[in-house]
């Protein structure tokens, strides 16, 4: 276990120094990861995530920075010097091993004797539901089977500090990406290792980590427990890019001291008052709720579709203008509305990327 | 289902083109030599029909039993020396770059050459007075001559058809070290892997493919070989490198005795076919088992 | 342009991939086929490309019969889930590849590629190379280049598993716009139930190389045929517990122990007698809530909460059952603590014992 600290990182793939902040592939970031936590690293592709991951593992070697494992600078040691695991996107087995082989295999490398390895590579295998097929070989297996060998080799060691995930549900089936996500839990809970977790699925981010990473175009953009991110988002990426479907930003005027859509004022969590006249009102389509009237905080809408998704509806609706979302209980209660009500304590007001607190 | 069998038809008339040419080419002359090997032909007009005499007779040649022997000894030989030396060179060939692509048309020049002019360079610079390699050897007072003794004779011809043929091998592996993607370097560093660790666990199997191909090829290649060690020692000196190919060549077409000879081409066609086929089944059991995992 | 097939099946050898079924495409709607990974999808939309010819059944257009007709001689476009382009070629001509192919005008040409593009928001990118865009772009030029041929008939094979979450998200509300304006016959094969659900038109179920089940998107999802169509419609899967109907006492029994007031629709539909069903429970009606009159309630350990922003799925092990709960907002609770689900009776499915339909909640 090791408590990783980023001073200042930053790095680029291009040659030379960049001159806008499009060309770090990883904008500068100053953070600081618990001993012990979960994290998810959460962003589209191409949001610098991997980058990330890889720096911490020492697969790269940033641009510019220094990271520190425990108070020791470990910037320019190489991964297989920085006590950490990773499991890739692809899963990566010795084929010509056992799985007990494969597990074995980073202790011989490290000189444990065969008693001593022997014993841990079985410990290991029985927290991962190995057990039955340790001395089958590891080539033949099912793509989570051969993730949790991977997974193995790095709970082997005992002296890992922290294990990296790099999206390592994409290639597994559905109905078995479950089982492996509770094994993730159980093995956090029991282990207490830090685990760092790459995806780009919001499910998997929000069921495996304590503290999310939200990242677009190289840069941290959030970063929070899953409630916080989706009660609360900071930034408009996180309110669009958490949630299915993302948050309603409606456009909105400032003015007399107010938020206001049309000819509605609005009442919001924000308190503070914004720099520029143009705003939004940001609002996530499951705490709309349907009216037939007009009423405080109750905005008119026109119904423009519904879809039926079988336990609920989607409306697709224009609001002054502006396309929004909502879920209804009821494809019912499309029929009849005439506003919708947009709760205070669940909307915030949003500047042209910032939440206004 | 009439559609499907209009399809089909078509299908015919765009083979018949290469059925004419191959039965002209191959199973014609194939069929002759059938017919050679059960008859023995007194002259023109008179053939008599033998059976399996002819088999039975090449089965007890005792010359031809020395060929078959050298032979098997030259491809084992040749196969343990190509494939290890052609996956060394391939590691340690560059893998990006304009320097890869050099690396790539340097190795792939002694396939280029004619088979007839290998043999033809290797005679002329193994000989002590006007070549490279034999005037150097003498210099250094190693006594070498490939036209006088055995075993000088051998190593040529072996040290030869390395150079000729190692690339194929060094090919075929560049390409299989290629397609292992990168993560695998990179858990391996992870693991703490040593370079033999690496090679032995995740270079290896990878290529085994890869290794089955280039042995299929070359084991079938060299059990056949004929121009390049005729041209360089004829043959000689006496019959130390006179392969199986050369042997029957010379029973046939020089002693014209054509029974015993197209008899044993028939054998010699059934024992090529039989370890093409073992090896070729090993290929497909790889395949599967390759496939299967990666699902 | 409708399309019929009629009593279509696929054999490869002795293996049957695809048992005799009859299906209708119709135009102006999605037809969505929906099936868990080798469930026959892929097999049935190659048929109907023509890729492949039926081992028996025929395919109807109109008055023409187009079973065996080879592939190039249809009026069929294909998207896939591997996003294919020509990679030499640009955003431009890739779209403009199936009209320069049907040999038409320049000037034509233009305009139509410029009118799709514009549509699949494309405009921008016309010059780039296949390799230099992203893979949702990669995929939205393959289906312009799959527009722009005008086909009777479009074919899409999982067009969008192999983007982002948010990705797909995005790209499925319009491919449902782009669909609506076409008068081509669209054909869309997932293994998502909620595509299916936000794309709608018609849905047809298939399982293990069977048809289960076709219909109107909401119809099939509220009034499953079975209950291997149930399953089939339902992510996460549908919580499916064994029970007996003691009719004299009007009560149902869950193998579980609890026991609770039949509904009023079971109640009407088996009388008196008593019989094993199995009950259906949809992971929505399950809550951490009491529901109120005609409410019920399952006791069991949680084995993780799967939080997907907008909602949270719970799983609890109820005995020897593990039940999937699917409850709104963002519930953190810890591994092996005790949880209480509730579910109202009126929300129940039920099922004979060989899966045929007995009731259903009320729409």
């Amino acid at each position: 276990m090791a408590r990783i600290e980023f001073i200042d990182v930053a790095h680029t793939y291009a040659n030379g120094t960049p001159a806008a902040d499009s060309d770090w592939a990883l904008q500068p970031m100053t953070m600081t990861w618990d001993d012990g936590g979960a994290y998810a690293l959460l962003g589209p592709s191409g949001c610098g995530k991997s980058t990330l991951l890889n720096i911490i593992s020492g697969l790269v070697k940033p641009t510019r920075g220094r990271i520190l494992f425990d108070g020791r600078d470990v910037t320019h040691a190489p991964p297989e010097l920085r006590n950490i695991a990773q499991v890739f996107q692809f899963p990566v087995i010795y084929d010509s091993l056992s799985v007990r082989g494969n597990l074995e295999f980073p202790l011989r490398n490290r000189g444990w004797k065969t008693a001593e390895a022997r014993r841990r590579a079985e410990q290991i295998a029985q927290l991962l539901e190995l057990t039955a097929d340790l001395d089958r070989p590891a080539r033949g297996l099912g793509a989570d089977m051969k993730q949790k060998i991977s997974l193995g080799r790095g709970l082997v060691r005992t002296d890992v500090a922290a294990v990296l995930f790099d999206e390592p549900l994409t290639v597994i089936d559905p109905h078995l990406k479950w089982l492996l996500r509770r094994k993730l839990k159980q093995i956090h809970q029991e282990l207490k290792l830090s685990l760092i977790y790459v995806t780009h699925d919001q499910t998997e981010a929000m069921t495996f980590a304590d503290r999310v990473v939200v990242m677009s175009h190289g840069r941290v953009v959030q970063e929070a427990t899953p409630e916080e991110l989706f009660e609360r988002p900071a930034h408009r990426f996180v309110g669009y890019f958490i949630g299915s479907p993302g948050m309603n930003f409606i456009p909105a005027q400032w003015r007399e001291g107010s938020a206001w859509v049309g000819d509605v004022p609005i009442t919001t969590q924000s308190r503070a008052d914004p720099d520029a006249a143009d705003i939004a009102v940001g609002v996530r389509p499951e705490r709309l709720e349907a009216r037939t009237a007009a009423g405080p905080n109750s905005v008119p809408a026109r119904v423009l579709a519904v879809r039926d998704l079988g336990t609920h509806a989607m409306c697709t609706l224009d609001v002054d203008g502006a396309r929004v979302r909502a879920r209804l209980p009821d494809v019912a209660d499309a029929a009849a509305l005439t506003h919708l009500f947009i709760p205070p304590e669940r909307s915030a007001l949003y500047a042209v990327e910032w939440r206004l607190p | 289902m009439s559609t499907s069998r209009t399809v089909n038809q078509k299908a015919w008339f765009m083979v018949l083109p290469v059925l004419v040419s191959v039965a002209f080419s191959a199973i014609i002359p194939l069929m002759t030599v059938v017919n050679y090997s059960v008859q023995d032909i007194l002259g023109p007009d008179q053939r008599v029909f033998v059976g399996m005499e002819w088999f039975r007779t090449v089965m007890r040649d005792s010359e031809l039993h020395a060929a078959l022997y050298r032979q098997l000894l030259f491809s084992i030989a040749v196969l343990v020396v190509e494939i290890p030396l052609g996956v060394l060179v391939a590691m340690a060939m560059p893998r990006a770059g304009w320097r890869a692509s050099l690396a790539l048309v340097l190795i792939a020049m002694p396939l280029l050459i004619p088979w007839n002019v290998v043999g033809t360079i290797w005679q002329i610079y193994a000989r002590e007075d006007i070549g490279l390699l034999g005037h150097v050897l003498g210099i250094l007072g190693v006594s070498y001559n490939y036209a006088q003794n055995s075993f000088d004779a051998w190593l040529t011809v072996l040290v030869m058809d390395v150079w000729h043929w190692t690339p194929l091998v060094v090919l075929l592996a560049y390409a299989g070290l290629q397609s292992i993607p990168d993560v695998y370097y990179q858990a391996a560093r992870i693991d703490g892997a040593s370079r033999w660790a690496v090679f032995r666990h995740v270079q290896l199997p990878r290529l085994r493919g890869v290794l089955l191909i280039a042995l299929l090829l070359r084991f079938m290649d060299s059990f056949m070989i004929y121009t390049e060690p005729f041209v360089l020692t004829g043959g000689g000196p006496g019959t130390a490198t006179t392969f199986l190919s050369q042997y029957l060549t010379q029973k046939a077409v020089g002693q014209f005795d054509l029974g015993p000879a197209a008899a044993f081409s028939l054998v010699y066609f059934l024992i090529i076919l039989l370890c093409c086929f073992v090896l070729y089944n090993l290929v497909r059991a790889d395949d599967h088992d390759g496939a299967g995992g990666q699902r | 342009m409708t399309f019929w097939l009629k009593g279509i099946g696929f054999r490869r050898g002795k293996e049957i991939l695809l048992h005799p079924l009859d299906l209708e495409l119709r135009p102006g709607v999605p037809n969505v086929l929906l099936g868990a990974a080798g469930a026959g999808k892929t097999t049935l939309l190659r048929l109907m490309a023509g890729l492949e010819v039926p081992s028996e059944g025929r395919i109807l257009s109109g008055a023409s019969d187009l079973t065996g007709v080879p592939v190039r001689r249809r009026s069929v476009a294909m998207v896939y889930q591997q996003f294919i382009n020509y990679p030499s070629m640009t955003v431009f001509e890739n779209i403009a590849s199936p009209l320069r192919v049907a040999g038409q005008g320049e000037a034509r040409i233009r305009e139509r590629v410029r009118e799709i593009a514009e549509v699949l928001r494309l405009t921008p990118l016309l010059a780039r190379m296949p390799s230099e865009l992203s893979g949702g772009q990669q995929q939205r030029t393959a289906l312009a280049r799959a527009l722009a041929r005008e086909a009777d008939l479009l074919l899409l094979d999982e067009p969008l598993a192999n983007l982002d979450y948010k990705l797909r998200e995005e790209l499925r509300e319009e491919l449902g716009q782009v669909f609506a304006r076409q008068r081509t016959t669209v054909v869309y094969a997932t293994t998502e139930p909620m595509e299916a659900l936000q794309l709608g038109g018609v849905a047809t179920v298939l399982d293990a190389g069977r048809l289960l089940q076709t219909g109107e998107v909401a119809q099939v999802f509220s009034r499953p045929s079975s209950l291997a169509a149930a399953r089939a419609f339902s992510d996460p899967p549908i919580n499916v517990l064994p029970a007996v109907w003691r009719g004299a006492s009007r009560l149902l029994h869950l193998a579980t122990g609890t026991t609770l007031p039949g509904p009023h629709a079971l109640a009407s539909r088996l009388g008196d007698q008593e019989l094993s069903i199995q009950v259906g429970i949809r992971p929505q009606q399950l809550g951490l809530a009491p529901k109120g009159a005609g409410g019920f309630a399952l006791e069991g350990i949680v084995e993780l909460a799967e939080i997907s922003g907008s909602d949270t799925y719970v799983h609890v092990r109820h005995g020897e059952h593990l039940l999937v709960a699917q409850v709104p907002g963002v519930h953190r609770l810890p591994l092996e603590s005790r949880c209480t689900l509730h579910a109202d009776a009126a929300g129940l499915f039920g099922f004979a014992a060989d899966g045929q339909p007995l009731f259903a909640p009320d729409r």
